[in-house]
């Protein structure tokens, strides 16, 4: 073992320590620190679990790696997982730090899972060599970081075509982009997708790949679920979704849990939404390609926690805040089809909905404007317009006939406390955060005592 | 007075990256609110434009895939669009629509697309992804203050005569040297900026429906005056954050 690698583990671990006696949730401090010393540590740590998972995409990768977790618990295996908020490369060497000895050696995990937000997966791939990357899907998000749709896949596909034939694809089939991915493949593949009315969302948010990418010609839908996602098929060439290996079927939602059903047999999920299908749909398929028996599957999906702020419920002197992270079109959308699904079962609705633009938000907040908030104009009893940009969006609330007098209320700690003097104990307020909004938002509840620090909730 | 306005919206499948529907929604409210129904009529690719039956023109930005399919199709309506223009129609080019609004776009291999030439000016594509003009832009204008978004990889330039939109007070602009931002010929205004542009700068939106009004019913339009609280506090936080933050 060379003296570089040595130190970079050892600065590491030290770095952790320091990290969390301030407080913060060291996820990328550690990481930072030891691949700036040794930057093929991801490679010689992660390289030590037998069997490597990357999951990748615009929505869904982190309630999917919780799914899957929670499969991988209920089948005995052991594993380790990037956390929240980590998924570039200096994340995940914090992440196998935590689980290194000082001589680095990796404790023994039967799977490595493995959160990549989508830029970094190339880095990913080539530093961990995964015997699964699953991608869940691509939508428009945070332009001014990423950059549009097709550049993301582009990246993607020039990945792809140096990657080792040995991983298993895992793709959304309904997705005509990435189910794209798999046509120039030479490994393995295993596409799953929804064939579910009950997921046609109720206005479609705008999607971003219009053209067959073999042909050019325009994509027609049997189903559109949401953006360009859905049951597609080429106008011109034969070009169509691929054949289905794992599919989901009779999608029924409720506020708490929803029911389907996959090759037949009825299974249930404790997360409320519709979209939240899909990442069951993955995990499953996830699950499939690694051999997990049937019956964990079905148990891990039933046991699954929400990760937090995703449909995470927390308790405010008597009140239950949902916290329905919303960073995007597509993913917003989906959320506010949920809460018009609440009608009859919620009345009336009170809904917060927080804009930040730092980084991780996208700086450009023009996205709210393609949300469709109208959806709920006749649903809202009271709302609240909060975050750094809490400004934009009242007019945006008010421009999409929410009830007047929206409340502005740009902290956390002054949305909390009109939460709690404008809604009776026993309430449902639905609060949609974008992510650091939603950090700043955990950051008051922990404050209060209402919630764990993330970095404190188990795995 | 009964009227309906008539919007067009034009590629609205194709160009609406950039929360281009923003804009649609600000003139279909603040029409609404003076108790004037606006229609929305959308115009894709390959379908017919007649301009004649509409009042205001809205295009949007798109991705690089989608822009080219649109350039094609454009200089079909190149025409009508000019002489529309020229007879004072009121019309609003965001981003890539602002860029095909010009004489031409040279792609970062060199290569030439011509545009329908509403605007004297040329955009060159540096290449690269590395120095995009990404933030958020104030500018001062004939409207008054206005406040947006920028994210755009092409540098815009005007030729000797051709007026901007307005001149920079924050951000990058159309090319990041002459302090000039957008277009304008008569009642078009061409833009980089999104954020969405019309609902935090009521100014701009209340001038395209002035003029769409006058132009339709030949008379001198004086709008109602609207409570603008919200709309103006949104505009104010923007200005703030785009002084903040570079």
């Amino acid at each position: 073992m060379d003296l570089r690698f040595t130190i970079a583990v050892l600065a590491g671990k030290a770095a952790a320590v320091i990290s969390r006696r301030l407080g913060r949730g060291g996820t990328a401090l550690p990481g930072l620190v030891a691949t700036r010393i040794a930057s093929d540590l991801v490679s010689r740590l992660g390289l030590q679990v037998p069997r490597r998972v990357l999951v990748t995409g615009t929505n869904g990768k982190t309630t999917t790696s919780q799914i899957v977790a929670s499969v991988l618990n209920a089948e005995g295996l052991t594993y380790l997982h990037n956390r929240e908020g980590s998924n570039m490369v200096r994340g995940f060497a914090s992440t196998l730090l935590q689980q290194t000895g000082p001589r680095g050696k990796l404790r023994h995990h039967d799977v490595g899972l493995f959160e990549t937000d989508e830029a970094t997966m190339p880095a990913a791939v080539g530093a961990l060599a995964p015997n699964v990357i699953a991608f869940t899907n691509i939508l428009r998000d945070q332009l001014d970081r990423y950059g549009e749709v097709d550049t993301v896949a582009q990246i993607w596909r020039e990945a792809l075509a140096e990657a080792s034939p040995d991983s298993t694809l895992v793709l959304n089939a309904d997705d005509p982009l990435v189910a794209s991915l798999g046509s120039d493949w030479k490994g393995p593949t295993h596409y799953f997708g929804v064939d579910s009315p009950a997921l046609v969302a109720d206005v479609a948010s705008p999607g971003d790949v219009r053209w067959c990418s073999r042909c050019g010609s325009p994509l027609s839908y049997e189903q559109r679920y949401f953006a360009h996602v859905g049951k597609w098929a080429c106008s011109g060439c034969g070009n169509r979704r691929p054949a289905l290996d794992t599919v989901v079927t009779d999608l029924e939602t409720g506020l708490d849990e929803s029911t389907f059903r996959i090759d037949g047999e009825t299974l249930s999920i404790p997360i409320a939404g519709a979209y939240n299908i899909y990442n069951a749909a993955a995990a499953t398929a996830i699950a499939r390609v690694l051999g997990v028996a049937p019956g964990a599957i079905a148990d891990g999906i039933e046991r699954v926690e929400p990760a937090f702020g995703r449909q995470e419920l927390v308790q405010l002197e008597g009140r239950r805040l949902r916290l329905l992270l919303g960073k995007n079109p597509a993913g917003t959308d989906q959320l506010l089809t949920f809460l018009a699904s609440l009608d009859g079962k919620v009345t009336p609705l009170r809904v917060a909905v927080l804009l930040n633009d730092r980084f991780a938000d996208s700086r450009d907040v023009s996205w709210i404007w393609d949300v469709n908030f109208e959806v709920l104009a006749a649903r809202v009893g009271t709302c609240w317009a909060g975050g750094e940009r809490a400004e934009d969006m009242a007019l945006r609330l008010k421009y999409a006939g929410w009830p007047g007098a929206t409340k502005v209320v740009r902290t956390p700690a002054a949305l909390l406390d009109s939460l709690v003097s404008d809604c009776d104990e026993g309430t449902d307020v639905f609060v949609l955060p974008t992510y650091t909004a939603m950090l700043d938002l955990r950051a008051e509840l922990v404050r209060r005592g209402a919630a764990q620090p993330y970095w404190e909730r188990a795995q | 007075m009964t009227v309906t306005l008539r919007l067009g919206h034009l590629y609205s499948e194709a160009m609406n990256v950039y929360g281009d529907r923003g804009n649609v929604i600000a003139l279909q409210r603040r029409s609404e609110a003076r108790g004037i129904p606006l229609e929305v009529h959308r115009v894709g690719v390959e379908e017919e434009l007649d301009l004649s039956g509409l009042d205001i023109l809205l295009v949007g930005g798109g991705q690089d895939g989608e822009q080219m399919r649109v350039a094609a199709d454009l200089a079909s309506k190149g025409e009508q669009v000019r002489l529309a223009v020229d007879a004072g129609m009121p019309m609003l080019a965001v981003c890539g629509g602002f860029q095909l609004f010009g004489t031409k776009y040279v792609d970062e291999g060199g290569a030439e697309l011509t545009g329908i030439g509403v605007f004297d000016m040329v955009t060159r594509h540096p290449g690269g992804r590395t120095n995009r003009c990404v933030g958020n832009v104030v500018l001062d204008t004939p409207f008054g203050e206005v406040v947006g978004f920028e994210n755009h990889g092409g540098r815009t330039f005007l030729g000797p005569g051709q007026q901007p939109f307005g001149t920079v007070q924050h951000g990058s602009g159309n090319n990041t040297k002459d302090h000039t931002e957008g277009a304008r010929r008569l009642n078009a205004i061409g833009t980089y900026l999104h954020g969405s542009l019309l609902p935090k700068n009521p100014k701009v939106t209340d001038f395209l429906l002035n003029q769409a009004l006058q132009r339709k019913t030949g008379e001198q339009v004086e709008l109602e005056r609207l409570d603008d609280s919200v709309e103006l506090a949104a505009h104010r936080r923007a200005v703030e954050v785009a002084k903040r933050r570079r």
